[in-house]
This record gives structure tokens, C-alpha cells and sequence, in this order.
């Protein structure tokens, strides 16, 4: 492989990171592996001012590998979450095992919640993250079981149903980016659906439309999301992620 | 006559014999992360019944589950963190075999718990809105404020105390009046659990003179103060399965080996019930020291 070859992994990489580009001095969460990968990768390039943390409680001052440790610069147990998540400083990137065509998400369980046929984790912070702070989320295998017309259970709140709550609910949601496997989605559609803005390198839009199981908007010309720099791939191959760990949510092709 | 606070030591089995079956009973820590497991395996055992738990949950709400003991179930979250799906909540969940289940958010718990802590009847949060916790819970009402600060009067969760019965907690150390403190990194919520509730039990890795709860250790980290606790336990290992930081990090094999016989037929539970739950906690910790040593490296 020559240096500026790249994998799947690493466009979602950088797609993750440039979801996080413009947020300035705020607590970026990632959930799960690629999330975390993409934030330290935007705090290592496009966003320094990012604030990170361990996912357990405390900010780390530097930007360490994957699993690894770093200086300490501040003290985030999970009540001090809660605060932050109200304060409304803070871009989480969630997973979901549903996502539907209006941006609600669900990770509570799958069938009826009175006895659903999987019980998932519950829907955790999910519906306060959505109508306090910045949310994206992050799903590996994009496929028509995750991308449905609508959820089961409503764990985060998509723009309509926090509109049709009322200003208490709409004033901060800001559902701001669904990155997958195959590309990049936004809820600029029409009525604040989900739009495709962008597929990566290698996919074509008729495989997301055929993987997506709603209507998606896709623009007349959608882009292909940009390959990872050549500074970028380096960071991730030899500083954040050097033993590969991306390749067991999104495998080398 | 003694000037000094009263001692509170008590058994495992005077905790559980002072609960009653029907009560409303918050279990604290987070998760897999610092669980009063010692009380909660005695609680499997016991003859109690038709309890309400409220928890951010682990394998606490797991094994109460598996043992019939939840009436209803409160929680925002049942997970074992490095096993995502706790299988014995999940098992539950699917027979729907918890007659009532209120599933919150995360931070609605927390409020919750700080308005029955205030004696408040409710807490307003945005949390909740637009989401199915509300259309699940349809007794969780709104509240609009009186206030504009130029979003008009905004429609807030009315989050619902969450009173307590009864808490049980596990911090690191106690002196036999209550007073305790947490050495690891997150405090969680225990003191809001404590005061929460009626009365509070707290178990812990080691009890020690007053005077030991700082000699090594800031004065912050005195989260809770005798006047909320009922009871002190000691219990050593009292954690087991989950982290007891800086004592004791997560069983991962042991958990791996509970979430497997959790998760298998009904022979494989049985199995890993009589090897390591039946007996009592001295029991119980002695047959976990077996299998450390079977399955060391």
C-alpha cells in the first residue's frame, strides 16, 4: 500500500473529524471506536480547541491513541455530564440501531416497548442530548434494518417531532450529521429530512439509496467525500490508531 | 453514657431483614461500576418480593430481574459497558416479565432523584421532550414556565420525584457512623440516592476510625455525611463483579463468565446459581477466589 492509499475506515475517519471542524472550544463525545478515532483526528488537525475526555471522567489535556492516556486537564464524572449536556457546550456523536428519514434515532429496543423482540441498552442520554446539545451519529453496517422510515422507539428527537414539542424542545436540537459506512447525510431535505450529501470514494449513490429503507433526498449532484490528507493518514495510521482498531467496525475492502 | 454518634455497623443479613417486600428500593454506582453487589446477591436470596428498583442498571437490575424480585423497574440504561446487553434485563424484557417497566433518560433520573433529595414534587428538564419516553410514560407531565425570556412560556418535563424507601450503596471506606468516602474517580450519584431516601445503606470495602477517612485522602472526598445513612456494612470485595476503583477494577473474565450462564439455557444459569450465588457472601466470595485461580493468565 502506498502512503496516500487510503481504506474506507479512514474517509469515515475524516468525515467524522469535519463534523467536528467547526465547533470550536466545546466537549466533544464520541461513542464507540470510528467516533472517537474522527474527534482526536479534528483535534490533531482542523479543531485544537476541542475538549476531550477519557469516556470514563476526566478531560484529557493531549490527543492520545486509541485505549491510551494522557495528561489530565479537567474532571468530568457523569454528573458533570449532565451539566455540560444542559450548558449545551458539548457535540455528541451516539451510535443508533434505527435511524429514520426525520432523524429520530432509537438505541432503546427494537419492536414494542411493552415487550419489545430485542432489548437494546435503553435510550440512555439520547433524548436529552438531542434537544440540549449538538448530536450526530455514527452507524458502520448502513443497511435498510438501520435506515428505516421510522423507528421503533423514539430515543433522540429528530427536528419535526422537537418542533411539534415546542420551543423548550426545538430551541437547541441540532442534529447535525449521520455518518456512515457509505456516506454522509444531513437533515436538509425537505421538512428537515435526511439528505445525502455526500458517498464515499467507491460508492455509488444507487447502493445508499438501495441500503437506505426510506425516501432520501439526493441532491442532482452529490460529491464523493473527500479523501483523507496525506497528513491525516499518518496521524491515523501511525499516532491514533496504529494497531488497526478501525478495521473491525469498517473492514479493509 | 456515650457522647459519640451512634455505631451503625449491622450484617447483610440486618440490611436485607429491615427492607419489606413491596418497597422502593434505589441501588447506586452506574452501570457495571461500583454496585453494593454484596447486598443485592442477598437480596436475590431473600424471600422479598414485588420491589420496585430504581437504577442506573448493571448486573444489580440483571439478577433481581432473573430472580422475579422486580414488581416495576426504573432505569435509563441496563448495561455491562464491555457486554453492551446485560442478558438476564434483556431475557426479562423479552418475556416481559417485569409487570412495569419506566424506562427514563439518563439525566431525568438524575433529576428525579435530586427533586425527591429537595423534597420537591418535581424538577422541570427539557429532556424527554419529543422523545417516547414521554408517549411510554404518560403519567410524566409537562409544565409550562411562568417565565419569557423571549422564547415565549416554554413547555418543560415536569420530571417526577423519584422518592426511595430505601438506598443501597457501596462506597470505599465508612467509620461506623456513616460518614463515607469515595477513592475512586466518580462519585456517581450516591449521595442523591441517599437522599432520596428513607433510610440508606451503605457497604463498604473497609470501615475505619473517623479519623482514617482523611488521613490519606481530601476532605472532597467525603460524599456522604452520617446524618443520611441508616446502616454500614463491611464487605470486602463487596463490589464483585463490578469496578471498585482504586480497590478493585472490573471482574472482565468473571462478568464474561456471569453474561455467558446469563445468556445460555436455563441448565447454564442453574449451573453458575449453584456454584456462585446459593450460598451466602462469604460463600460467594470464596467460590469467585476458586474460579480466579482456575482460570488465572
Amino acid at each position: 500500500m502506498s502512503d496516500t492509499d487510503f481504506t474506507r475506515a479512514d474517509v469515515c475517519a475524516a468525515a467524522i473529524a469535519d463534523a467536528f471542524s467547526q465547533d470550536g472550544e466545546i466537549f466533544a463525545s464520541p461513542m464507540g471506536l470510528l467516533p472517537t478515532l474522527g474527534v482526536r483526528l479534528a483535534k490533531l488537525t482542523s479543531n485544537p480547541d476541542l475538549v476531550i475526555s477519557d469516556g470514563e471522567s476526566v478531560f484529557l489535556g493531549g490527543t492520545p491513541p486509541l485505549g491510551g492516556k494522557d495528561v489530565v486537564e479537567g474532571w468530568i464524572p457523569f454528573r458533570r455530564v449532565f451539566d455540560v449536556v444542559a450548558y449545551g457546550k458539548r457535540h455528541v456523536m451516539m451510535g443508533a440501531t434505527q435511524v429514520d428519514r426525520h432523524g429520530n434515532q432509537n438505541i432503546s429496543a427494537i419492536g414494542p416497548f411493552a415487550q419489545p423482540k430485542r432489548q437494546l441498552l435503553g435510550s440512555r442520554g439520547a433524548p436529552g442530548n438531542t434537544v440540549n446539545n449538538r448530536t450526530s451519529y455514527w452507524v458502520p453496517k448502513h443497511s435498510t434494518r438501520v435506515f428505516v422510515e421510522q423507528v421503533d422507539i423514539v430515543s433522540g428527537v429528530g427536528p419535526a417531532r422537537a418542533a411539534a414539542a415546542g420551543a423548550g424542545a426545538s430551541r437547541f436540537n441540532d442534529i447535525h450529521r449521520v455518518v456512515s459506512n457509505l456516506g454522509v447525510f444531513d437533515l436538509g431535505g425537505a421538512g428537515d429530512t435526511m439528505r445525502l450529501v455526500s458517498v464515499h470514494p467507491g460508492v455509488g449513490v444507487d447502493e445508499v439509496v438501495a441500503a437506505t429503507g426510506f425516501a432520501l433526498e439526493v441532491p442532482d449532484d452529490v460529491p464523493e467525500t473527500r479523501a483523507p490528507s496525506y497528513e491525516e493518514l499518518v496521524i491515523i495510521r501511525e499516532v491514533l490508531d496504529p494497531k488497526g482498531l478501525r478495521f473491525k467496525e469498517v473492514p479493509a475492502a | 453514657m456515650s457522647r459519640k454518634p451512634r455505631d451503625k455497623r449491622m450484617s447483610i443479613d440486618d440490611v436485607v431483614g429491615s427492607l419489606e417486600s413491596g418497597m422502593t428500593i434505589g441501588i447506586g454506582g452506574w452501570g457495571p461500576r461500583r454496585k453494593p453487589m454484596a447486598l443485592v446477591r442477598a437480596i436475590y436470596n431473600s424471600d422479598l418480593t414485588d420491589l420496585t428498583i430504581v437504577s442506573w442498571g448493571g448486573a444489580d437490575v440483571g439478577l433481581l430481574a432473573r430472580a422475579g424480585k422486580i414488581r416495576k423497574l426504573v432505569y435509563a440504561f441496563v448495561s455491562l459497558d464491555t457486554v453492551p446487553l446485560e442478558p438476564n434485563f434483556q431475557r426479562a424484557r423479552q418475556a416481559a416479565s417485569i409487570p412495569e417497566v419506566v424506562e427514563l433518560d439518563e439525566g431525568m433520573f438524575q433529576t428525579g432523584l435530586k427533586a425527591a433529595a429537595e423534597r420537591l414534587p418535581f424538577l422541570p428538564m427539557r429532556a424527554g421532550l419529543g422523545s417516547d419516553v414521554l408517549v411510554n410514560n404518560p403519567w410524566i407531565k409537562t409544565v409550562t414556565s411562568p417565565y419569557d425570556d423571549g422564547h415565549g412560556h416554554e413547555e418543560l418535563v415536569a420530571v417526577p420525584a423519584l422518592r426511595l424507601d430505601a438506598a443501597l450503596v457501596h462506597l470505599n471506606r465508612a467509620d461506623q457512623h456513616g460518614n463515607a468516602s469515595y477513592l475512586g474517580p466518580d462519585p456517581y450519584f450516591d449521595d442523591l440516592f441517599a437522599m432520596a431516601a428513607d433510610k440508606t445503606y451503605v457497604s463498604v470495602e473497609q470501615v475505619v476510625d473517623t479519623a482514617g477517612l482523611t488521613v490519606d485522602a481530601p476532605v472532597q472526598r467525603l460524599l456522604l455525611s452520617r446524618m443520611m445513612v441508616t446502616g454500614v456494612v463491611e464487605t470486602p470485595n463487596g463490589a464483585h463483579f463490578s469496578t471498585c476503583t482504586p480497590d478493585y477494577e472490573r471482574d472482565e473474565k468473571f462478568q464474561r463468565a456471569y453474561a455467558a450462564a446469563a445468556g445460555g439455557t436455563d441448565e447454564e444459569w442453574q449451573a453458575f446459581h449453584d456454584r456462585f450465588l446459593a450460598g451466602d457472601e462469604a460463600a460467594y466470595q470464596a467460590a469467585v477466589q476458586a474460579f480466579t485461580e482456575e482460570n488465572a493468565q
